[in-house]
């Protein structure tokens, strides 16, 4: 299928060209949404569709006042500055736990083993509304709802399943004897893991902190409950105004986080292929 | 041979302690090292996850409140028949005033009239107005008295709702979840017209069913595009099933939004293009069209990236051999092709389904009353209607059921599988 032969007949012509034009259809449904809020943030109006002036590209018709909007309103200034806050302690977190737990359970002698590896996993599977629900219970319950600390747990908690699946796998890769030719070269356990092990898994690491962060990122199902008025962040923001208020400043900070999004995606991209390249894989 | 010589074949180390001992000993330690390694996560886990979780299946079935604030009054009602049809003794009645003296100082009793409210509305504004009268009763003749400030107390019905909420568990939150009720006469279903849960239930699951076959549908040939591909340009397409799967949820639902609007791009191009008149401008969004399209393009990722991980590993010489041996195009596929991807589309449809049937934001932003899925209806209950114990129940069936799905997805492709990215 990924080319036509010369002795194709018609109808195998036919098809193959009808099969490319619906897998195009089918991308463009993929991505025409998160490419038309690009433009759409630029409008000079306050309408959320194309304007005369736009489609006629003349420059009066798009102007950067939602961005200034969003830069200058407090009330997404500290929606930011809240995301910003509880993102990476979440990660940091996520990623210290985890990243212990995965080289715990990926050892051969870890007793019960499945069962205490679905149990790390659960917060991945389990819907966030339930979590979100749980959550809310129990920690109005011993005074952590509406707090940062009780947002910053959740978030680490949701994050951790990602760290471990991301970790074991690259310590699938991993030659344990390298551990125990560091210790019979006389390094202590702490020693072993920050300049042999440490070092071997860090694209795993880094990926999963990753996931992790931006998990804690766009999450606004658990905030939205766990959270009070001074936990606001930007997905929580982003959601009482689409509820609400409808502005197209909210299409700016959509277009920001696809930004980050894209950076993101080409960090994991890179750090993919350099764990493929250490584990004497081809790159792709 | 003798006991003496098999005790010098047993082998030691150096230092002279059994091979055996040594060696349980060093597995012992990895195991305790593991176990450590492990431990503070899982402490946390259990701290910031499963206790909430156990919390919600604690609050499910939890009805401490009639026995906590009305103790005496529940014991003496045990002696009472609610079958009888006659109002409780004055020894229930002198219980119960006493009972409500503590409560109305402590001002908890109007808690009570508004749980009791949930199984037989007008107990609530029973127990505010008996409250505020309670501390002038006179210490004699209490049925009376309780008759003269609210008739209602002659009714059997409120007794009975007492009494059956006096024991520390019920299962009233589970039997409302699925709109039921116990009466008397056992336990009655509503009238079909009146069933809420039942029927959002039922919705969500067709919701998400439609989502999944849709998905299923949009992916496949994505997923077999990708997989005949060459690497380098599948790679460059692939980009365009990460952006979005990358992209923020809300960046998705908002891009929605704006796209489904009446006097959205998708209505103007219509417009424009003349297939649709300016005045009737097609519905998209606030009903379930909105909702399947936006979560089939949020949840397509997840249906593409399991089938492309399964078509990778089918060789292509399969299909060259059907066509070898004289079979169409089509026939090949089908008989050939299609079988071995049956285990993609198993991951790929439980995975959409157990992450739609809990979805929550996106029906909320773009499902309008019609679009809405069960877990609005629990969001509901704990920000609004206050009705945590019934949240929680629906909660437990809601999470009862994606363990099933869970269970079955470990069953046909195993945890160990996922792969992200």
């Amino acid at each position: 299928m990924s080319s036509l032969p010369p002795y194709a007949s018609l109808g195998q012509r036919t098809w193959f060209y009808t099969f490319r034009f619906l897998c195009g259809l089918i991308f463009f449904f993929l991505i025409f949404p998160i490419l038309v809020i690009i433009p759409l943030s630029f409008n000079a109006e306050n309408f959320f569709t194309f304007t005369p002036e736009m489609l006629s590209f003349d420059p009066a018709g798009y102007s950067l006042k939602h961005y200034m909007d969003f830069f200058t309103s407090p009330d997404w200034q500290e929606a930011l500055r809240n995301s910003v806050s509880i993102a990476p302690a979440a990660t940091i977190l996520a990623t210290g736990f985890g990243t212990l737990a995965a080289i715990g359970l990926s050892q051969s002698h870890m007793p019960f083993r499945s069962v205490v590896m679905a149990m790390l996993i659960s917060p991945m599977i389990v819907p966030l509304i339930i979590s979100a629900a749980g959550m809310y219970f129990f920690y109005s319950r011993i005074g952590l709802q509406g707090t940062y600390i009780g947002v910053v747990m959740a978030h680490a908690a949701l994050g951790t399943p990602f760290v471990i699946i991301t970790v074991t796998a690259t310590l699938v890769g991993f030659d344990q004897s390298l551990v125990r030719a560091a210790a019979n070269l006389g390094a202590n356990p702490v020693t072993t893991f920050f300049r042999v092990q440490m070092p071997l898994i860090l694209p795993g690491v880094i990926s999963g902190a990753l996931f992790a962060f931006i998990t804690s990122f766009d999450e606004v199902v658990v905030v939205l409950f766990l959270g009070s008025a001074s936990q606001k962040t930007l997905p929580w923001q982003m959601f009482t105004g689409l509820r609400e208020q409808i502005s197209p400043t909210i299409l700016a900070v959509a277009t920001i986080l696809v930004a980050i999004s894209v950076l993101l995606l080409t960090t994991l991209e890179l750090l993919r292929r350099r764990s493929e390249r250490l584990r004497g894989l081809t790159p792709g | 041979m003798s006991d003496t010589s098999q005790a010098e074949t047993v082998l030691t180390t150096q230092d002279g302690v059994p091979l055996k001992v040594s060696i349980a000993r060093a597995l012992r330690r990895q195991k305790i090292r593991a176990l450590l390694l492990v431990a503070p996560l899982f402490l946390f886990i259990l701290l910031s996850f499963v206790a909430p979780i156990a919390d919600m299946l604690f609050r499910s079935v939890e009805n401490d409140l009639v026995p906590s604030t009305l103790p005496k009054t529940v014991i003496a009602l045990q002696v009472w028949d609610q079958t009888s049809g006659t109002i409780p003794p004055e020894e229930v009645f002198a219980a119960l005033a006493a009972d409500l003296r503590v409560a109305t100082k402590e001002k908890t009793h109007t808690r009570v009239g508004s749980r009791l409210n949930y199984e037989k509305p007008g107990i609530s504004s029973l127990f505010r107005k008996t409250g505020r009268r309670v501390s002038k009763f006179e210490d004699a003749n209490y049925t009376e008295q309780f008759l003269k400030a609210d008739k209602d107390w002659g009714d059997v019905e409120v007794w009975q709702v007492i009494k059956r909420f006096s024991t520390p568990f019920t299962a009233g939150y589970f039997l409302a979840a699925a709109d039921a009720e116990r009466t008397e006469s056992g336990i009655q279903f509503k009238p079909d017209d009146e069933q809420i849960y039942l029927f959002l239930f039922g919705r969500t699951m067709i919701l998400s069913i439609t989502i999944t076959a849709s998905c299923i549908l949009l992916g496949y040939p994505i997923a077999f595009l990708l997989s005949s591909l060459p690497l380098r340009s599948s790679n460059m397409l692939m980009i365009l099933v990460l952006l979005p799967f990358w992209t923020s949820l809300l960046v998705r639902t908002s891009a929605w939004k704006v796209l489904l609007q009446q006097q959205g791009v998708i209505n103007d191009t219509l417009v424009w293009l003349g297939i649709v008149g300016d005045d009737s401008r097609l519905a998209l969004i606030n009903n379930q069209t909105g909702t399947i399209i936006a979560m089939t393009h949020i949840l397509l990722p997840f249906m593409i990236l399991p089938l492309f991980s399964v078509m990778k590993t089918i060789s292509p010489t399969y299909m060259r051999a059907a066509k070898s041996m004289g079979a169409s195009d089509w026939y090949s596929f089908w008989r050939v092709y299609f079988p071995q991807t049956i285990p993609g589309i198993g991951a790929g449809s439980i995975l959409v389904f157990i992450l739609s049937i809990g979805y929550y934001i996106t029906p909320e932003l773009v499902g309008g009353t019609s679009g809405i899925f069960i877990s609005n209806r629990i969001a509901y209950h704990i920000s609004y209607s206050l009705n945590w114990g019934l949240a929680a129940a629906l909660g437990v069936i809601l999470l009862a059921m994606v363990m099933i799905l869970y269970w079955m997805y470990d069953r046909i492709v195993g945890i160990d599988n996922v792969k992200l990215g």
